[in-house]
């Protein structure tokens, strides 16, 4: 089981466990041998609520990725496609189904939907004449999976796109779905706070879902006091800017992906002598991120800066450890120190691995590049020229720089200025369209309708007061011991997470005039619960607060959240829930389009 | 990681937060409806306990991940015969809208429409959906997917069709369909919808219900039915989605001849003011690199062209943004006469390129060429007396960077670090790329005596350059400031 999901303090691993079982009920439906033919993105997530093991106690022999034409020769008796609902995938397992029609003995197929079957789909099926070969067509509500004790997440890459853009609401349906499952678990969630179009919607679907089921009561115990619902477009700023602390910073530059990292391997090369250092590996070192590595746990949220300290503390007192050894005189004593030693090996192994990480990051940051753009994010995010053209952004266009990294700063500059001058608008947006071609246009304008880049209206800037209300950023930040969640971003508060810090106290009606200025309505919802299922809470409990970020969440603004969890007057504790864990440059590139 | 089983317990024991037993577990799920299933499932947790063991060291095959096997594995399925697809794709030509096999059964709108026997009511649309006599707040949870079966056949399409035939209960329809904020459903009665009304009825009631049109719009970018979906936007009157909407097609076209012709098709549609500018160059742009890739290629197989033999091409122009060609024309073009399309001077004009753009990427790919004099010749103006003066609209310390990525000889570099007007700035660019001369001049006009024996310790001993600064140093002219 996955230890590590139950540390917090909700143990998400009961969530873990009911998915799983419904997994294995599917699977013993299709009675006998079985090969599964994976939709590949499906894959990591998946891998997070099963391993192989438990699949082949299912009688499941083979498992392939889905590609076109057929599929290799597998003696099994069942063949098991698992898939989103996407009509070009659709077009892949009828190909697959036709192919096999046609050679060797019959099969039986049947289809998994993660997570929801789709009309669109099966008529797609349908008319490819397909449709009828399924026995089992069914739906696996893979919602919400649990990333950590404390992290949920939909994995949902293009949740931002289609509610912002296209205002197509299947996504926060699912949310919606997924947070009814939380509370068939968990219990009613009493109350519930929401900012934004999105989060009006979702509290609209689970307050009539609700009504729908008013058959049964909810009989568990409430485990959360309050949802927050925010919508990604009510801090839009948060994600453009480079996040700061150490899992920000892997993100950043190596991309974390269902908790798994690929890093380049020379620093991870073993040392061993008389190799005369050839046989390099050259493939990538893949490396699972979560709170069950003790040393992760512990660095993970902590600015960068304040990192190397406890890298080098932790490697001092590891050393102490294996030097006992000497100590141990009696045979008891050694025998105590040797079963001491799996131990002290693993947390040196993860101690090498995380000063090789830090090392890899060290050279990023330390480079004159990453200084300029860290110095231009703070100054429009201090709010200094924000209104006009920016010399750093015109050399990186006539260096031509990546694109996102181009546009994400950009969009920085504009969400901190609500919009920019048509003129400088009209300047950044040919330079692009000159240096890396006219298509992007299209990007431009998808960015635009998402409020990221667009012209100021209005006249009026409104990021100052915003700033100044919700003290988004700090001069005097402490990067070693921080006092105040700007450590994240080194002098830059998240806004999101102050608006869940102020709500809890002192409240939301201190920041009225705020509210008004971003997007969105704000709103309060209860639901009620029996008597017997009111809490009482105890002198000094904290309460539970789920948050749940409509459109994706930073790996900063989770650390964030964590730390005003672990404040000893904070009085809340946070699980956060998302439709996706993104960063500036992942996000940038949902938007951006491409050929169909 | 790889803890053994006795750490494990140890670990379990020791830890200060609340392990994970079994008995919570139970508890929690009693709660829910099959409580006894719980309780015998739970005897699999404790069985498959290990598999966490194996994260990192096994793949889905369970294999290790990279191993041979997995790889050949993953890679059969490529095998399949351009043929099979040929004919896979006749057979799909014929049976889509046609035969259709019969289905065991239907996933069909007669699900949501049977609902309508009992009007008014929303759960009934939900009943339908799932069919439980019991409800629960998950249904999905631990529930045998077995008892929602699949969604009874007993009215076909047809059917409900004929029952539906007033176009008010078809939009009634949509609209419960739209309150129960199912995607899945809403498209559902789109689809119905789309084949039952004519265009127009379904355009017109579409414009009333937003959230409906914003899932047709979706649902039509999905199929690709571009036809109806710039009819949408002609009849919504929404002028730039559909310029957009049409324009991004072209991203789809491959061939050049045929992308330049639609882009043809692109110019005069609604965009904005500015944009519009921008598709007349992009079909420009694309016009004369189809006129200079055919020139260029053959010029190229001739063999007779220096530059060409001298540094062969690397890609085709073909598609390249603006500023690419630019630097394509500097690189192969730069003394072509401005009447020619490949000359960068038409370029600069045809597109408007300002100078700064202009003479940066000139700059770039004369460097590169390492044709020092045109470098020179980019920034040499003279006044009307006829004087020389050199001049950068870009700045000299951006000059000098570029030159030194292209690794320009210390003379040429010494040459425009010391048009750098800024001190500082000339001191720390002379100083990163080692122009020996022009920091210890600086220094000297600077009077800054420490800088220079600070500068001293970094040079090579016994060279020219240290005897240069002991002979400044040792100047009695120099009345030092440090």
């Amino acid at each position: 089981m996955a230890a590590h999901l139950s540390y917090g303090r909700v143990n998400l691993n009961v969530l873990r466990e009911a998915v799983r079982r419904e997994l294995r009920e599917f699977l013993d439906k299709c009675a006998g041998s079985k090969a599964i033919v994976w939709d590949e993105y499906l894959t990591g997530p998946f891998g997070l609520i099963a391993q192989y093991s438990l699949l082949k106690e299912h009688e499941v022999e083979k498992m392939f990725t889905l590609k076109g034409s057929r599929l290799p020769a597998a003696d099994v008796k069942n063949i098991i496609f698992v898939a989103r609902p996407r009509l070009e995938l659709m077009d892949i397992i009828a190909e697959n189904v036709l192919s096999e029609d046609r050679r060797g003995p019959a099969r039986d197929f049947h289809i998994l939907f993660v997570p929801r079957r789709s009309l669109l789909c099966e008529q797609r099926l349908k008319d490819l004449g397909v449709l009828g070969s399924f026995i089992h067509r069914e739906e696996y509500s893979l919602d919400l999976i649990p990333f950590d004790g404390d992290l949920l997440s939909m994995e949902s890459e293009g949740a931002f796109k289609e509610c912002y853009l296209e205002s197509d609401q299947t996504s926060l349906y699912h949310a919606a779905k997924g947070l009814m499952t939380l509370q068939a678990l968990y219990g009613t969630i009493p109350q519930i706070f929401g900012k934004g179009e999105c989060a009006r919607q979702v509290a609209n679907m689970m307050i009539r879902m609700k009504r729908e089921f008013t058959g049964s009561q909810n009989s568990i115990f409430p485990v959360f006091d309050n949802l927050l619902l925010l919508d990604r477009n009510v801090d839009l700023l948060t994600p453009l800017a480079t996040q700061l602390t150490y899992e920000g910073l892997i993100d950043e530059i190596y991309g974390i992906q269902n908790s798994y990292v690929k890093l380049p391997p020379e620093k991870f090369a073993p040392k061993k002598q008389g190799d005369g250092g050839k046989d390099l590996p050259t493939e990538a070192k893949k490396l699972q991120l979560n709170s069950a590595e003790e040393l992760y746990a512990e660095i993970r949220d902590k600015n960068f800066n304040a990192v190397g300290s406890v890298l080098s503390k932790k490697a001092k007192v590891i050393s102490a450890a294996f030097e006992e050894r000497h100590n141990a005189k009696t045979v008891g004593e050694i025998k105590q120190f040797v079963s001491q030693l799996p131990h002290m090996q693993a947390a040196r192994g993860s101690l090498a691995n995380h000063t090789s990480i830090a090392e890899l990051i060290k050279d990023v940051t330390t480079s004159e590049d990453f200084f300029d753009k860290l110095t231009v994010e703070q100054e429009f995010m201090s709010g200094i020229d924000t209104d006009k053209v920016n010399s750093y952004i015109e050399d990186c266009i006539a260096q031509k720089h990546p694109l996102i990294k181009v546009l994400r700063i950009v969009c920085l500059q504009s969400v901190c200025n609500s919009g920019l001058k048509q003129k400088v608008l009209d300047y950044y947006k040919r330079e692009i369209l000159q240096t890396y071609g006219y298509e992007h246009i299209l990007t431009l304008y998808n960015l635009e309708k998402a409020g990221l880049l667009k012209p100021q209206t209005g006249g009026r800037n409104t990021y100052p007061t915003v700033r100044k209300t919700l003290r988004l950023w700090m001069d005097d930040v402490n990067e070693q011991n921080p006092t105040d969640i700007s450590y994240v971003y080194s002098g830059y508060a998240p806004l999101s997470v102050r608006l869940a810090q102020l709500l809890s106290r002192p409240g939301w009606r201190s920041i009225e005039e705020v509210l008004r200025i971003l997007p969105g309505p704000h709103f309060e919802e209860r639901q009620p619960l029996p008597t017997g299922l009111q809490k009482k809470r105890q002198p000094g409990e904290n309460r539970v607060t789920l948050i749940f970020f409509l459109g994706g969440v930073t790996f900063a603004e989770i650390a964030a959240l964590r730390f005003l969890s672990q404040l000893e007057d904070g009085g809340t504790e946070y699980v956060i829930a998302t439709t996706k864990l993104i960063n500036g440059a992942s996000w940038i590139e949902s938007l951006m389009e491409k050929p169909f | 990681m790889n803890r053994t089983k006795g750490d494990e317990e140890e670990y379990w024991n020791s830890s200060k937060f609340k392990a994970f037993t079994f008995d919570d577990e139970d508890d929690e799920l009693s709660q829910l409806k099959e409580s006894k299933r719980a309780v015998n499932s739970l005897r699999d947790f404790v069985d498959d306990d290990d598999d966490d063991d194996d994260l990192e060291r096994v793949s889905w095959s369970g294999e290790p991940v990279g191993s041979i096997s997995w790889s050949i594995k993953e890679t059969a399925s490529n095998s399949g015969s351009n043929h099979e697809r040929e004919q896979l794709k006749n057979r799909n030509n014929f049976s889509s809208y046609t035969q259709l096999p019969k289905p065991a059964s239907t996933y069909s709108l007669s699900s949501i429409f049977r609902g309508r026997t009992r009007p008014g009511s929303f759960q009934s649309l939900s009943d339908a959906l799932s069919d439980t006599p019991a409800k629960s707040y998950a249904p999905e949870l631990g529930r045998p997917k077995g008892e929602y079966r699949d969604y009874s056949n007993d009215w076909s399409p047809s059917d409900t069709v004929r029952r539906l035939r007033k176009g008010k209960d078809k939009l009634q329809l949509l609209e419960e369909a739209v309150s129960m904020h199912d995607g899945n459903v809403i498209t559902a009665v789109l689809i119905f919808l789309k084949r039952t009304l004519s265009k127009e009825i379904l355009f017109r009631e579409l414009e009333v219900r937003q959230v409906a049109l914003r899932h047709l719009i979706h649902f039509l970018k999905e199929i690709g039915d571009q036809k109806l979906l710039l009819d949408l936007f002609r009849f919504l009157d929404r002028t730039e989605e559909l310029a957009l909407t049409h324009y991004r097609e072209h991203l789809n076209i491959q061939d050049p001849e045929k992308r330049k012709e639609f882009l043809k098709t692109c110019i005069g549609l609604p965009f904005s003011a500015e944009d519009s500018a921008h598709i007349q160059d992009h079909y420009t742009l694309l016009e004369r690199q189809i006129i200079i890739e055919a020139n260029d290629r053959h010029l190229e197989s001739a063999g007779q062209t220096e530059i060409f033999r001298k540094h062969p091409r690397k890609a085709s122009i073909l598609n390249m943004p603006l500023v690419t060609t630019l630097f394509y024309s500097c690189f192969y073009h730069y003394t072509e006469a401005e009447g020619t399309f490949s000359s960068p001077v038409n370029l600069k004009k045809t597109f408007k390129i300002p100078e700064k753009q202009y003479v940066l990427t000139a700059l770039a790919a004369r460097a590169k060429l390492r044709a020092w004099h045109d470098v020179d010749a980019l920034f040499t103006t003279k006044n009307w007396l006829g004087y020389t003066k050199k001049r950068a609209p870009i700045g000299f310390h951006r000059v000098v960077e570029i030159l030194h990525k292209n690794s320009a000889p210390v003379q040429i570099l010494q040459e425009y670090v010391n048009l750098v007007e800024d001190v500082d700035t000339k001191l720390n660019l002379a100083t990163k790329f080692r122009c020996h001369d022009v920091v210890i001049d600086t220094c000297r006009d600077l009077k800054d005596r420490q800088q220079l024996l600070a500068y001293r310790s970094k040079v090579d001993k016994g060279s020219a350059e240290e005897e240069k600064i002991d002979a400044v140093l040792s100047s009695s002219q120099i009345r030092w400031k440090n």
